[in-house]
């Protein structure tokens, strides 16, 4: 099976593929810490076997749970020592991270627009239990 | 404690080999029924029957989310899988036979579809600077600095519907390699982390002797195009499954 890989075209990963041995040349490597995050969210989230279980699930709605999920993955891994809610505190204790503040600015600002949105429409999906199983629907 | 299930196979003599274990930690088992395998792990019933206080835990839900795929993963390197989606809970492994057994004929259908399979992910954005390039320099009124802004929206309307059509261009190549395909919505930037739209976000279920002439389009595609295309793989075949279609 094949390494896995994350690249972008910016950054042709030809190289990569020559040496075997994981040989990713450094220009395709996965991308590190949350960053695919996203990706793995959006799949195990949204897609895969939905089937009814015995407990009802009811999450909310995907993009606002994945981008508040972000939220906490960047400030996981980039400011692990100061815990994961340290946006919330007095904003001089993160000063000179003005580049994640910035993205989490902008993340913020995303959540809130979703959260209004949501007022209008009611979650939209996986309340689990009120679901037929889907296999069931092939029979 | 109850029983998560995390993916069904058919072939399965041990579990996955994953060292952190399942969700929790938990450690994994395997559940069989009618010649299928779920792979399962104990875990606290709290957690999961009130959802509703616990999604606001964001860590937790993180860790739920990487554990789950994890174990999907791992018994997808070796297997053919069927993922379920995050989350599928039952009261006991008894419970869980009893899904293998009526849902037989669907998680078969499933294995049959993805064997020898992965799922490949591609997407596109507009390149940097493609809306940019009529940003010209420093207004000199407020008129001016009006019709610049009109201009500028108006090239990177432009840029957005060029991208567009080439990211279809792209999906049509690639979905020809493939054996079935599946648009996703584009991820809003806020999601991506970048500035530049997303303009596909594709899934392709590839044959594994394929997926060298993916990976060979994708990289002719990005050297020769306009757009940066992005390709993730492999992947378990999440978008195949038949999850929320």
């Amino acid at each position: 099976m094949n390494e896995p890989v994350r690249w972008t075209g910016s950054m042709p990963p030809t190289q990569g593929r020559q040496g075997g041995q994981g040989g990713q040349g450094g220009q395709a490597a996965r991308a590190p810490g949350g960053t695919d995050l996203a990706d793995i969210l959006e799949r195990v989230l949204d897609k895969g076997i939905v089937i009814a279980g015995d407990i009802q699930i009811n999450l909310l709605d995907i993009e606002l749970l994945t981008i508040k999920l972000r939220l906490v993955v960047a400030s996981v891994d980039k400011a692990k020592e100061m815990g994961i809610d340290w946006w919330e505190r007095d904003p001089t204790l993160s000063s000179g991270r003005g580049e994640l503040e910035e993205e989490n600015e902008r993340l913020r600002e995303r959540v809130a627009a979703l959260e209004q949105a949501q007022v209008r429409r009611p979650a939209r999906r996986r309340t689990k239990t009120e679901r037929t199983p889907e296999p069931e629907e092939e029979r | 404690m109850i029983t998560y299930l995390y993916a069904v196979g058919r072939d399965l003599e041990r579990v996955p080999d994953v060292g952190s274990g399942g969700v929790g930690g938990g450690a994994l088992r395997l559940v069989g029924e009618a010649g299928l395998q779920a792979v399962v792990s104990d875990v606290d019933r709290e957690a999961f029957e009130d959802l509703d206080a616990h999604r606001e835990d964001l860590a937790w839900l993180a860790s739920v989310a990487r554990a789950h795929h994890g174990v999907v993963e791992a018994v997808g390197r070796a297997h053919a899988v069927a993922p379920l989606a995050l989350a599928t809970v039952y009261l006991d492994d008894d419970r869980v036979r009893a899904v293998l057994r009526e849902s037989h004929e669907a998680f078969t259908a499933v294995l049959d579809r993805v064997d020898g399979r992965d799922e490949w992910g591609v997407k596109a954005y507009v390149r940097p600077g493609a809306a940019r390039a009529a940003a010209g320099e420093r207004p000199s009124s407020g008129a001016a600095y009006l019709r610049a802004r009109r201009d500028a929206l108006r090239a990177g309307d432009a840029a957005v519907a060029d991208a567009e059509r080439e990211a279809e261009a792209v999906d049509a190549a690639v979905s020809a390699l493939a054996v079935e395909s599946r648009r996703h919505p584009p991820q809003d930037r806020s999601l991506t982390g970048r500035t530049e739209q997303m303009v596909l976000n594709g899934a392709y279920l590839v044959d594994r002797s394929a997926a060298a002439e993916v990976r060979a389009l994708v990289e002719e595609r990005s050297r020769t195009g306009s757009i940066d295309l992005e390709l993730t793989g492999p992947w378990a075949p999440y978008s195949f499954a038949g999850g929320a279609a």
